[in-house]
């Protein structure tokens, strides 16, 4: 299918050359410094309890006066191995664990991992199944982006739109309630399909919400969009090119803003993307600014996902119709001697998978969410489950990218690469 | 198959991997006639390293390359005009455990094709070595460290190999092997009292603060005082 894009033509710092870099750089060359300064370099320490380190992330810093010349991350802080969990667990307790890494867009981290165990054991789940799990993933993108978009407002000092952001993040929350019963750590998918269908009246509470959510967006537009403060924190730090942007392996708003149109939704299509309309956000100039524009233009492409999901939403059954998958109805067990037994049976035996690997992966919010699952045969356990996470490969460009910008500029770069330490430190 | 002659390590216990199996068996029966063109590519321009080929859940191409010659043909799938995989997704390892061999798995796109690829090489468990891809992509360099990290594989040529999730000073070995329990090689009242013998000044003194493997300069409690600040 042809990749469409949305141009992003907004006006760029008018000190800005050509190639997105300020014409008067504010980067001291060392042959300005006045000689009788004493220019001993020196370290500084960001972290890890920092608020604009976003997570527990240490930031190692060789300054040249307010000149970063290098920086090194330490990460590993919330390391909880649940790599290592997983292998000890059957297919479908894992599934808690996974939200548990992203804890900003959590249902995507759902999808993503049941989707990779399907694929592997050959499932394939209801229509019904496919539209609600593309709902849900689009929601926890826009979810996840606003949690970005209010703390990246607030590092550059802007207070407003943290307000906003985190008022509309509260009313995906209470979908998240009403759908899970939780508001983080959803847990809402099952190998197979859905711990549960959607609840009554759960579609007309998301029509309110998409109603109403791109007054706000607009507001925020408005408030950063054109900014000079904005504009001046953001255009031409944290530059990196498409080729670059590639070989370190961005992905995601991140690597798009570099001008490369890579979306896993349009280059691997999964759940019928293909048939959905919506573009992809392509920079230009592969700066913060850019990745503000990417983020806030996708927000607005999930909206219009979102609605075309909820005019295709099928009637039917939420699980496949499998016995050796799906647990029978809760009331069925308690009042059914065969439901007892089958449910007893699935949950003591689990499902065997058969003998193989199986890497799938998807559009998250951060970038390329892929699962990979490796079983043996007959296997009620993966042999291993890895998570290619995207916000640990995005972090590892950062010495690249805040090379020679200042301090200050720093913690508008880490803000905008959108890390969650969860899932980097899994 | 392999060239060299299998030894102990490679026996199978429990369940065979596509790749141990030759022609016979139930597992032969997946193992389909290649039609990846990169594969087949592979095939063409490396006959005697790709040890074997299959196609994973339905439709993933898996190819299994010798560990000697991984950068060569990694660098071929990467740079040859009819391959251009320029995107490295994903290096990790997987431990089958009973003594088999840890592979180390790349996970490959071409942007320009828009294909992937899965290459998988199996290293013996008195030789964990592999060359590093980060001269190739420079996404490898934390995935590696992180495989270095976790299952103790070494990364020949890595500008960088040190631990990355763990602390650097760990002693407990690399955990995501299958032979290291769960809870840890320790119990948990040595692990408790290591913790609190910790010197936690120790990660912010000049040890601790390397770049790049090379140590920094830092104050020394003599030179602390500010500029202009008269020392005594």
């Amino acid at each position: 299918m042809a990749q469409r894009k949305v141009e992003l033509s907004l006006g760029r710092n008018p000190e800005m050359g050509v190639d997105g870099l300020p014409t008067q750089t504010p980067l001291a060359p060392f042959d300005i410094l006045e000689p009788e300064i004493d220019t001993e370099q020196m370290l500084i320490n960001i972290g890890p309890q920092h608020p604009a380190t976003h997570g527990v992330l240490r930031l190692v810093c060789e300054l040249d006066g307010e000149t970063v010349v290098t920086v090194t991350p330490h990460i590993g802080y919330l390391h909880s191995s649940f790599e290592k969990l997983g292998e000890y667990r059957s297919w479908n307790q894992i599934v808690p664990l996974t939200d548990r890494m992203d804890y900003l867009a959590p249902l995507i981290y759902n999808c993503a991992y049941v989707m990779s165990v399907e694929k592997l054991m050959g499932i394939e789940v209801t229509e019904r199944c496919k539209v609600v799990r593309v709902i849900l993933m689009e929601l926890d993108r826009i979810f996840g982006h606003l949690l970005w978009l209010g703390t990246t407002a607030i590092d550059v000092g802007a207070f407003t739109p943290f307000l906003y952001a985190f008022q509309e993040r509260e009313r995906i929350y209470t979908l998240h309630e009403a759908l899970t019963g939780a508001r983080i750590t959803t847990s809402a998918t099952r190998v197979g399909g859905m711990m549960a269908d959607l609840p009554d009246g759960w579609i007309g509470a998301l029509t309110e919400f998409l109603d109403t959510f791109p007054d706000t967006l607009a507001e925020v537009h408005h408030l950063l969009t054109g900014n000079q403060i904005h504009i001046g924190r953001t255009q031409g730090i944290g530059v990196i090119g498409p080729e670059d942007a590639i070989n370190f392996g961005l992905t995601g708003p991140n690597l798009r803003s570099a001008g490369v149109d890579y979306d896993v939704r349009k280059d691997q299509p999964y759940y019928d993307y293909e048939t959905y309309d919506f573009e992809v956000p392509v920079g230009r100039y592969g700066d913060c600014y850019d990745r503000y524009l990417c983020r806030m233009e996708e927000m607005e492409q999930s909206i219009g996902i979102l609605r075309q999901a909820i005019d295709r939403l099928p009637g039917g059954p939420i699980n496949v119709d499998d016995p050796d998958i799906s647990l029978p109805s809760k009331t069925d067990c308690m009042s059914d001697m065969e439901s007892m037994i089958h449910h007893f049976k699935l949950i003591t035996e689990g499902i065997p998978a058969p003998e193989g690997d199986c890497y799938l992966p998807i559009e998250g919010s951060k970038g390329e969410l892929g699962m990979y699952v490796v079983a043996q045969e007959g296997g009620t356990k993966p042999i291993r489950w890895r998570v290619r996470p995207p916000s640990f490969v995005n972090l590892s460009t950062i010495p690249k990218l805040a090379e020679g910008h200042l301090v200050s500029d720093l913690i508008m770069i880490n803000a905008s690469l959108d890390i969650v330490l969860g899932e980097i430190d899994r | 198959m392999t060239d060299h002659p299998p030894n102990e390590l490679d026996v199978v216990s429990d369940g065979a991997l596509p790749s141990d199996v030759d022609e016979s068996g139930a597992v032969a029966s997946s193992l389909r006639e290649a039609t990846h063109p990169s594969v087949l590519g592979l095939m063409g321009e490396f006959p005697s390293a790709v040890e074997a080929q299959t196609v994973s859940a339905r439709d993933q191409a898996v190819v299994w390359i010798q560990a000697s010659k991984s950068l060569e043909m990694l660098r071929w799938l990467k740079d040859d005009a009819g391959q251009l995989y320029d995107m490295l997704s994903d290096v990790t390892g997987v431990d089958y455990g009973d003594g088999r061999t840890i592979e180390v798995i790349y996970q490959l796109f071409s942007t320009k094709h828009k294909r992937p690829l899965r290459v998988r090489c199996k290293l013996p468990l008195d030789k964990l070595e592999i060359d590093s891809v980060v001269v190739l992509w420079k996404s490898a360099d934390w995935l590696e460290r992180e495989v270095y990290d976790l299952f103790g594989v070494t990364f020949v040529g890595h500008p960088d190999l040190r631990r990355i999730l763990m602390p650097d000073d760990y002693e407990e070995g690399h955990p995501l092997r299958k032979d290291f329990p769960l809870r840890g090689r320790f119990s948990r009242a040595e692990q408790t009292r290591r913790a609190l013998l910790q010197d936690v000044e120790r990660f912010y003194q000049a040890s601790d603060l390397q770049v790049g493997g090379r140590p920094q300069e830092v104050a020394t409690p003599e030179s602390t005082t500010l500029h202009g600040e008269d020392p005594s």
